[in-house]
């Protein structure tokens, strides 16, 4: 196995205070156990609701948030720690594109300056090989060299989404998460940035993480589908065969509620019930067991753990003793 | 209709301006919008005008602001009225000397403290508020809480007891007025920082490991200047207020240098012997000067509308 990104049991809480005192009154556990790996030159599609801790998660990887257990391989070299404060250096070849390019690009900077800014930090290079550089980039992501000395809201938002790529790209990472990239722009615009992306993948080699709730996205884009519920992993799949088979019945649910244009073609909907549980008090067992239609006892009491179901991965109970209705 | 003309013209104008090469910054488009606002543009001119008159006016000012005219004294109400006769545009005090040179001088002591403190509020206050604001959790309950303390004090109390234990001398005022400008700036700040902090483009420099101070001065402050800059605009003719309401009380600026508190407070003094002069012309500086500040504020507040990205 050639494992780019080797993830090994990370979690991530975060203490809820209240009080005057603000004394600890109970954790967010946002990413619950996580471990997976990400093959060089592939992508990852992660797909969740809303508050599952993907964005969480993502953070973890790129070092905004310091995780609470586990660690993170990089090219086989621990990069990221639970106990260790700051990040390793060769951290810098994992890069982020931020889901809303409209707070993402600083408004008061030309963009040539928030394109470089990882450069000069790292000071490579004067003042006319950075203007190069930038120059290079920004034809490589489709805007004209000559945008550089622009300032942000003279771009639209699609524009402004390649400036985001631009700005990963230029610190030549192996690996960029592409968090929600295309949630806040128009459906022409997104086909454009996510065509971009395949493109610059296949061009420069790179090893994505793709993170959307839309799985029509996730499904042009990944080779291999992460699924999250709560915060902890349910299902990992080849991408044709979770969206041909998907095995968890949460996967299904979430599969069955995407909109299909052909009325003919539609399936028979899986509703799920209820809301998602808060991440500060988990439901015990199964967290998914109060919505599941599959849950018997057993999924109340005991949590299932990720286990290999061919080619896939499925943390269920349900699956695991072949109960299908 | 006149704003959906407005609206419409802005549109046009910016569907004609689309095609040029050489970026516009936020800042270039707001002096724009600034310009286009006629009550701040005008108090603009009005200012200039009335900082431009303390340059010029002494070469036209026939007696010093310390000379005393010794021909009016004793009959200031009939000798000492406005005239270019006897070289006293503005006419004379109370003691007989040229109220012209003594309005340009106030005018300028005043302007100067006006300036001053918000000056130092801003250079403070933007940068406690900032670092305050950006690090968060216990520095920033450390910091605030400290603020909280000294606004609860009564500056005024404060600024008094300063006066009279320090002696009154203009560096005590600048002093006194610079301890407490900053505080309600450095709340601003904090509470513009704390929202600007969490944009993806603070987390994008952290993540390519740019060192913290260096995000507060590149990326948090020059996105808080708009804030920072209608509010020291509006807080020009606060300090003007507090400096002449110190003077007025006599314990501010002491002869013979004076300040339009000083001065409307003689010539308030002096109102019943009918030496109205004595009162209108400070009064007069002292109302557009205010009035400019208020409305360039204002005018900045709409250019600089954060709303705009």
């Amino acid at each position: 196995m050639n494992a780019l990104l080797e993830i090994r049991g990370i979690k991530k809480t975060f203490p809820v205070r209240k009080g005057l005192f603000q004394r600890v009154k109970g954790h967010v556990n946002a990413v619950r156990d996580v471990t997976v790996d990400i093959e060089r030159g592939t992508t990852l599609g992660l797909v969740g609701e809303s508050g599952c801790g993907k964005s969480t998660l993502a953070k973890v990887l790129v070092g905004l948030y310091p995780p609470s257990e586990g660690e993170i391989r990089f090219n086989g070299k621990p990069i990221i720690r639970a106990e260790a404060t700051e990040r390793i250096d060769t951290a810098r070849s994992i890069q982020i594109v931020f889901q809303d390019p409209y707070s993402s690009l600083d408004p008061r900077l030309p963009i040539w300056r928030s394109i470089a800014e990882g450069l000069s930090i790292h000071h490579e290079g004067d003042a006319s090989t950075l203007w190069r550089r930038v120059g290079e980039i920004l034809e490589l992501v489709g805007l004209p060299p000559n945008a550089a000395d622009r300032y942000p809201h003279e771009f639209s938002g699609g524009q402004r989404q390649r400036i985001g790529v631009a700005r990963a790209l230029i610190m030549d990472p192996e690996f960029i998460i592409c968090d929600e990239p295309t949630s806040a722009l128009d459906v022409s615009v997104q086909a454009q940035i996510l065509n971009l992306l395949k493109r610059l993948q296949e061009e420069l080699n790179l090893t994505l993480l793709f993170i959307s709730h839309n799985l029509s996205v996730i499904r042009h884009v990944a080779d291999k589908v992460m699924v999250m519920y709560l915060g902890a992993v349910v299902e990992i799949a080849p991408a044709r065969q979770l969206f041909n088979a998907p095995l968890h019945p949460y996967t299904r649910a979430l599969l069955s509620a995407t909109p299909i244009a052909d009325p003919k073609l539609r399936g028979r909907r899986i509703k799920l019930e209820g809301e998602l549980p808060s991440p500060i008090n988990p439901p015990p067992g199964c967290t998914f067991h109060p919505r599941c239609p599959l849950a018997n006892d057993r999924c109340k009491r005991e949590e299932p753990r990720l286990k290999p179901k061919g080619d896939a991965s499925v943390a269920c109970h349900a699956v695991e003793e072949g109960r299908t209705e | 209709m006149a704003i959906a003309d407005q609206k419409m013209q802005d549109f046009s104008e910016r569907l004609t301006t689309v095609n040029e090469i050489k970026g516009r910054s936020l800042w270039q488009d707001a002096f724009r919008r600034f310009f286009k606002n006629k009550a701040a543009f005008a108090s603009l001119i009005v200012l200039a005008a009335v900082v431009l008159f303390t340059f010029i006016g002494p070469y036209f000012a026939v007696w010093s602001n310390e000379e005393i005219d010794w021909s009016v004294l004793g009959q200031v109400p009939t000798k000492g009225i406005p005239s270019f006769e006897t070289g006293h545009f503005f006419g004379t005090d109370d003691l007989g000397r040229d109220l012209y040179s003594r309005v340009i001088q106030g005018t300028q002591v005043s302007l100067l403290v006006g300036i001053i403190g918000a000056g130092i509020a801003v250079l403070v206050g933007t940068f406690y508020g900032a670092v305050a604001g950006y690090f968060g959790g216990r520095v920033d309950s450390a910091m605030m809480r400290t603020v909280d303390i000294l606004l609860a004090i009564p500056y005024m109390f404060i600024l008094i007891l300063l006066l009279m234990v320090f002696g009154r001398s203009v560096l005590m005022l600048f002093v006194g007025i610079g301890l407490v400008s900053w505080l309600g700036m450095a709340r601003i700040v904090r509470g513009q920082t704390l929202s600007i902090k969490n944009k993806e483009f603070v987390e994008a420099a952290l993540v390519t490991g740019v060192h913290p101070f260096t995000i507060i001065f590149r990326h948090i402050v020059p996105n808080l200047l708009g804030v920072v800059a209608v509010y020291a605009t509006l807080l020009v003719p606060e300090m003007i207020l507090t400096e002449s309401f110190i003077s007025f009380l006599g314990l501010g600026v002491q002869e013979p240098n004076t300040s339009w508190g000083a001065l409307i407070s003689q010539g308030a003094s002096t109102i019943q012997y009918g030496t109205l002069w004595q009162l209108a012309f400070p009064l007069f500086f002292f109302v557009i000067s205010l009035f400019s500040f208020y409305f360039i504020g204002d005018g900045l507040r709409d250019a600089l509308d954060p709303k705009d990205r």
